[in-house]
């Protein structure tokens, strides 16, 4: 099989593990085309995109950008702070906009969640979902799953513990859907407060102490608290969320097993993760970065192939 | 559907020798050539005549594969994407004369893509084209062979099947396929 099920990757729930591992298989060619002298392919460059960001991000925006450029794409960006939605726009009409200049894919971060799934609905240019509210980071995801089989060879059987803020986090969704139609064991980790009540229903390990979570694990994938999601209190304090959940390297050299520590960034250093665990040997954080251009490469070529 | 037998295992390896002669009088000892198959089927014919030629040359030659998928002209122009593969050129291609092998050549356009592939890795001083069957009449680029195998009248409805035992196959058979 050499194409995607669907038109859009709008999130993980809707692929197949078939999709999953066709764009693994395509991320391994284009990671071997980013290492490089020249840098590029000529595949894209009748395609443009827009990337269309409601929402703050560094390392997603850029790193679609690079990805998108490196497939020849041309790219226009867009983010929601310097533009007409600040005048009061609809969702759907910036989209149309945009659309109307001829574009062909787009790539949206949205603070609500289903806001690609909505578009998906009204628009016919492809959709990447690159974070919607709560909901999905398929690419995020997709990239983590990617460097755990860079790391291990395979997914099926590992033990992966997601640590941390699980109530807010699209990745921790994202990721829970792919690695377990990969075949891995999933456990979330974080204070009861940042659980979502109902989370054990998706098939995942529930677990409250840190330590437990790490020993159990192959891989630790530790995300930040989401303070700018948070209107009300969840715990006492970040001192106190440190304490009882920060991982150190202390901790990591304890287990006395290769503990995988990965994390989606951006980092708080000193309250989920301490720099000297972010800088460790367990750490690959750097290689979910370089991994995240392959992985897009692949899913902006798989998707505009489809839409041929 | 029909197949005709273009080329058997006997006749197959008399070719390849032949190749691999025509080869080293063109390029001597091999010091500044190398050799690259084209993925995903060029490459055990590729494989085939490198291994002859060390044989011959009594020296290690630098051997790769390229892949041509996302060089291609016809992205978003199918109804299925062709799917990638690896490449390895483990040397540097930059002044180097380079002999491309296929197993078959037919429109062209492939060709035309390794070729936009392998810039990418630098510049080579000379590129050569070496293909087991050269479809005859059915080029859609100016591309012609340096070193041909075999030449074929075909039509453009046929197929060409090429079966090495490097794949799995029992023996060495080149078909040409009538498809109904």
């Amino acid at each position: 099989m050499s194409k995607l099920s669907q038109k859009h990757l709008l999130g993980i729930k809707d692929i197949t593990r078939d999709d999953i591992e066709l764009i693994f298989e395509t991320a391994d060619n284009f990671k071997e085309v980013i290492n490089r002298p020249i840098k590029k392919v000529p595949s894209l460059r009748d395609v443009t995109i827009a990337n269309i960001f409601f929402e703050n991000s560094t390392r997603t925006r850029l790193s679609f950008e690079l990805a998108e450029k490196r497939l020849s794409a041309d790219v226009v960006n867009f983010s929601a702070s310097t533009s007409s939605v600040k005048k009061g726009e609809t969702l759907l009409d910036t989209v149309n906009n945009i659309l109307a200049m001829k574009v062909d894919m787009v790539v949206m971060r949205h603070a609500s969640a289903g806001a690609a799934h909505y578009l998906s609905k009204h628009i016919t240019a492809n959709i990447v979902n690159a974070g919607d509210g709560t909901h999905e980071h398929p690419t995020q995801a997709l990239l983590d799953a990617f460097s755990i089989r860079e790391k291990f060879g395979s997914i099926s059987g590992k033990k992966i513990a997601i640590i941390g803020d699980i109530l807010h986090s699209r990745v921790a969704l994202s990721n829970i859907f792919a690695l377990q139609k990969l075949g891995a064991k999933v456990m979330v980790c974080g204070p009861p407060t940042l659980l979502p009540k109902f989370i054990g229903q998706l098939g995942v390990q529930v677990e409250l102490d840190v330590k437990k979570a790490l020993q159990w694990c192959d891989v630790a994938n530790v995300l930040r608290i989401q303070l700018e999601r948070q209107q009300i209190k969840y715990f006492p304090s970040l001192r106190e969320y440190s304490i009882y959940y920060g991982i150190t390297r202390k901790m990591l050299d304890d287990l006395m097993k290769p503990t995988v520590i990965m994390h989606p960034g951006p980092i708080n250093r000193g309250v989920e993760l301490s720099s000297d665990a972010a800088d460790s040997k367990h750490s690959i954080i750097l290689e979910q970065v370089e991994n995240g251009v392959a992985v897009r490469m692949a899913v902006l070529y798989l998707l505009a192939a489809a839409a041929g | 559907m029909q197949k005709k037998l273009i080329l058997d295992s006997d006749l197959l390896d008399i070719t390849v020798s032949r190749l691999c002669q025509q080869l080293i009088e063109n390029h001597n000892t091999f010091s500044d050539t190398v050799i690259i198959g084209m993925q995903p089927r060029g490459i055990f014919l590729a494989e085939l005549i490198h291994k002859n030629l060390e044989k011959n040359i009594k020296r290690t030659i630098p051997f790769g594969y390229l892949d041509a998928t996302f060089h291609r002209d016809d992205f978003r122009r199918r109804e299925e994407p062709i799917k990638a593969y690896e490449n390895r050129i483990p040397f540097i291609i930059e002044g180097k004369k380079v002999v491309l092998v296929d197993d078959v050549l037919f429109t062209g356009r492939t060709i035309r893509a390794a070729m936009d592939a392998m810039i990418a890795f630098g510049r080579p001083a000379k590129v050569e084209l070496l293909v087991m069957i050269n479809r005859k009449y059915n080029r859609e680029l100016p591309i012609a062979p340096d070193y041909v195998g075999k030449t074929v009248n075909t039509m453009h409805s046929q197929r060409v099947l090429v079966e090495l035992q490097a794949q799995g196959h029992k023996q060495n058979k080149i078909w040409l396929i009538n498809k109904d």
